[in-house]
């Protein structure tokens, strides 16, 4: 039953993915990109959990608390410039 | 044995049910006609999935190797913090920016008005406007 949870979680992540992927590539402004990037580090963050449930690690997790610290700092640096002009005044 | 099974079925029901609330936010961001209205689908849905499914971690760690872990409640818990502020910021950065929207998209951007008029460091600059209003709204009160 796991197995199958985790095989079908997998599956719509990855087609999440894919889609942000398109979002990406085909947005028309620039606000349209940084959301579609915000979205793929957020859905990177589930491939990565459920990468360390699959092989039964505890290892992935400071990565995914790394990935999750850095995209959030990444989205409002690109999102202040966007605003500002400038990232520090 | 019970016990475990039903951990097992909670582990795999918050697995789906993260899958699925993921896919739907994705999917709302792909499909929707509008920056405003596809802010709706990451910011909502796949907040909710990916907490869904650092939960069901929790839980498995939780259950299988006997001793109780918080990392991923960590996670979740920051997730859940900066989501709303990521989804403030991009709303400001598209109001700003003047995307166009659909006809049924409401909402401008008076909120901006007092961050737009009277900044030197804007990406756009303001509209031009009457000098003698303008130099009277920019006035500093007493």
């Amino acid at each position: 039953m796991l197995e199958t949870a985790l095989m079908i979680s997998l599956g719509l992540i990855v087609a999440a993915m894919a889609m942000n992927v398109l979002r990406l590539a085909r947005g028309p402004d620039v606000p349209d990109r940084l959301l579609a990037l915000d979205t793929l580090y957020v859905n990177s963050i589930a491939l990565i959990v459920l990468l360390g449930l699959w092989l039964n690690t505890k290892t992935y997790f400071e990565a995914a608390i790394l990935i999750a610290m850095l995209g959030f700092v990444g989205t409002m640096a690109i999102c202040r410039y966007l605003l500002r002009g400038d990232i520090i005044e | 044995m019970t016990f475990t099974l039903l951990a097992e079925g909670v582990v795999a029901f918050l697995l789906v049910a993260g899958g699925v609330f993921a896919f739907t936010g994705s999917l709302g961001m792909l499909q929707f006609k509008d920056f405003f209205m596809r802010l709706h689908g990451p910011t909502k849905g796949t907040t909710l999935g990916i907490g869904c499914v650092l939960i069901a971690s929790m839980l498995y760690f939780s259950v299988t190797q006997r001793e109780f872990h918080v990392q991923e409640l960590l996670i979740t818990l920051f997730l859940f913090i900066t989501a709303p502020v990521t989804g403030h910021m991009l709303a400001k950065t598209g109001l700003h920016m003047h995307l166009r929207f659909i006809t049924g998209t409401r909402g401008s951007l008076p909120e901006l008005r007092d961050e737009d008029v009277g900044q030197s460091r804007v990406a756009r600059p303001a509209k031009a406007r009457h000098p003698w209003r303008t130099r009277r709204k920019s006035r500093l009160p007493r």
